[in-house]
């Protein structure tokens, strides 16, 4: 029977928390993932939750403590945002090279400088190089589905690797929307017990966590890991097709959002993903084909079957709410096109970075993408292949 | 999945490492000689041992083993001659000589 309520997006993921009861739970206060760790002792106090919470010292601890505990044998987790997540980047290297199945919530916020404390997806990004899975969110219901799917998918033995869940800070995390809860025996049910095969705290069965290695062995090692990135695919779609039967809710590697007859599509990632879709909507009004596509997994990078929706597009306006400061382009405006070549889909793709640190995204702005692609490629129009939304100028 | 990691060398293919490189036993260090890193080496002059155990904790390397309150000869496998047991020893009873030997 589900739960109809009305909460923020910090409240859905620390509800999904209290309903897995995780084991250990470190952590550090950072605006605006704060509210998580804050909610989830509360929790505890009041005996909801058995879980053993540890306030460390900085991110950095609390991602050290998390894969200590995690390699000891406890399902462990945090939660962190922004500069808090590039305090703990040496670690998130090792979470995922010791194949650790622990579970990060990530309240995405902008890296410094300058300082500012609202949403983009530079941490996130910042992080995709380190072997964690990320799975990116909607809206509160979807960082309360993807939460609780997100052990079964990290504690898969064909996967063993760090996950994170991905969404927007204050637009998702702290605006209050309707959500459907399940209740907490499903919950419980689905993610089950953790019971790893070798862990630190098993007399008799000693092992060694995160050796060194000489260059004989280390190409291998990452060959692996690499291995299980490119499996965990296969195991996001199982969990995503188990948490449909107890939810009847559908998810997948992303969301195609009348894509299919699309000629314009705008690729997008997180909560202005919805701002797109109601673009959509009045264009379609209008008569014109334009789509979504809405991307949920970010890690591993599903390049093929991007590929695969969008070949029969003019024209894909890719979404970067994110600067790679790398003269050419964003993260996705990097790695979308890397695909489309792969896989010789030969459309227009013009990228363009928006919302940084906070800045609105508006439906306007995404009718205005969609009429710029439509006047390239009806009317020739030079279009500046990687721009700025709105840049003041 | 344990494997016995004895059985792993420079020739295996990567799909039989273990995962994330675990190593499946406890004290493998022993088994790797860093003795031979040596550039000095210690000389025990028993005659001049009082005993006291001063040495042996201070050696990064465990290599000072002591059994029934008396101190034994050094583990040549795994002392890197680092000297700090000569320089703490107040009897002179440990010399510091060059060579591995």
């Amino acid at each position: 029977m589900a739960i109809k309520e009305r909460m923020s997006g910090n409240e859905a993921v620390s509800y999904a928390i209290r309903q897995i009861n995780p084991d250990v739970m470190p952590a550090f206060p950072i605006t605006p993932s704060t509210e998580i760790p804050q909610m989830v002792s509360t929790y505890i106090a009041n005996g909801e939750m058995d879980t053993e919470f540890i306030p460390v010292e900085s991110e950095h601890s609390s991602m050290s403590a998390t894969i200590g505990a995690e390699a000891a044998g406890a399902r462990s987790l945090t939660a962190t945002s922004s500069a808090g997540l590039a305090l703990m980047w040496e670690e998130l290297l090792l979470a995922a090279s010791n194949r650790l199945p622990l579970v990060l919530a990530l309240v995405n916020r902008t890296l410094s400088g300058p300082i500012n404390i609202n949403c983009d997806h530079s941490d996130g990004m910042g992080a995709r190089d380190t072997g964690w899975i990320q799975i990116y969110a909607e809206n509160n219901q979807e960082a309360y589905d993807n939460f609780i799917q997100a052990y079964p998918i990290a504690e898969d033995p064909r996967v063993h690797l760090p996950v994170m869940i991905c969404q927007d800070g204050f637009i998702t995390s702290h605006a209050v929307e309707n959500i459907s809860l399940l209740e907490d025996k499903p919950v419980k049910d689905f993610v089950g017990e953790y019971h790893p095969e070798e862990f630190l705290l098993n007399p008799g069965k000693p092992i060694a966590v995160g050796p060194y290695s000489i260059s004989n062995y280390a190409m291998e090692a990452k060959k692996n890991q690499e291995i299980a990135l490119e499996n965990s695919k296969e195991v996001i779609l199982e969990v995503a097709k188990k948490f449909k039967e107890i939810s009847g809710r559908e998810y997948g590697l992303f969301e195609e959002y009348r894509t299919e007859d699309a000629d314009y599509i705008m690729l997008i990632m997180g909560s202005a993903a919805g701002t797109a879709k109601q673009a959509v909507d009045d264009l379609r009004e209008k008569g014109k084909k334009v789509g979504v596509l809405k991307l949920r997994v970010f890690r591993p990078f599903p390049a093929k079957e991007i590929a695969e929706a969008l070949k029969n597009c003019k024209a894909v306006a890719i979404m970067d709410r994110c600067e790679s400061y790398n003269g050419n382009g964003g993260p996705l405006g990097s790695e979308v096109p890397a695909g489309l070549f792969r896989y010789k889909v030969m459309i227009e793709a013009v990228n363009y970075i928006y919302g940084l640190a906070g800045r609105d995204f508006t439906v306007g702005d995404a009718c205005n993408i969609f009429s710029e692609l439509e006047d390239m490629v009806v009317n020739g129009k030079e279009v500046e292949q990687y721009q700025y939304v709105r840049l003041r100028k | 999945m344990r494997t016995d990691i004895t059985k792993i060398n420079e020739k295996t293919p990567h799909d039989q490492l273990t995962e994330g490189l675990m190593i499946f036993a406890g004290g493998t260090s022993k088994l790797f000689k860093t003795g031979e890193w040596r550039t000095n080496t210690p000389v025990f002059h028993e005659d001049k041992c009082k005993q006291c155990l001063l040495c042996a904790p201070v050696c990064p390397d465990g290599s000072i083993p002591v059994k029934d309150g008396k101190r034994l000869a050094f583990d040549m496998d795994h002392c890197k001659g680092c000297g700090i047991c000569a320089t703490v020893c107040p009897f002179d009873a440990i010399e510091m000589k060059e060579g591995n030997e």
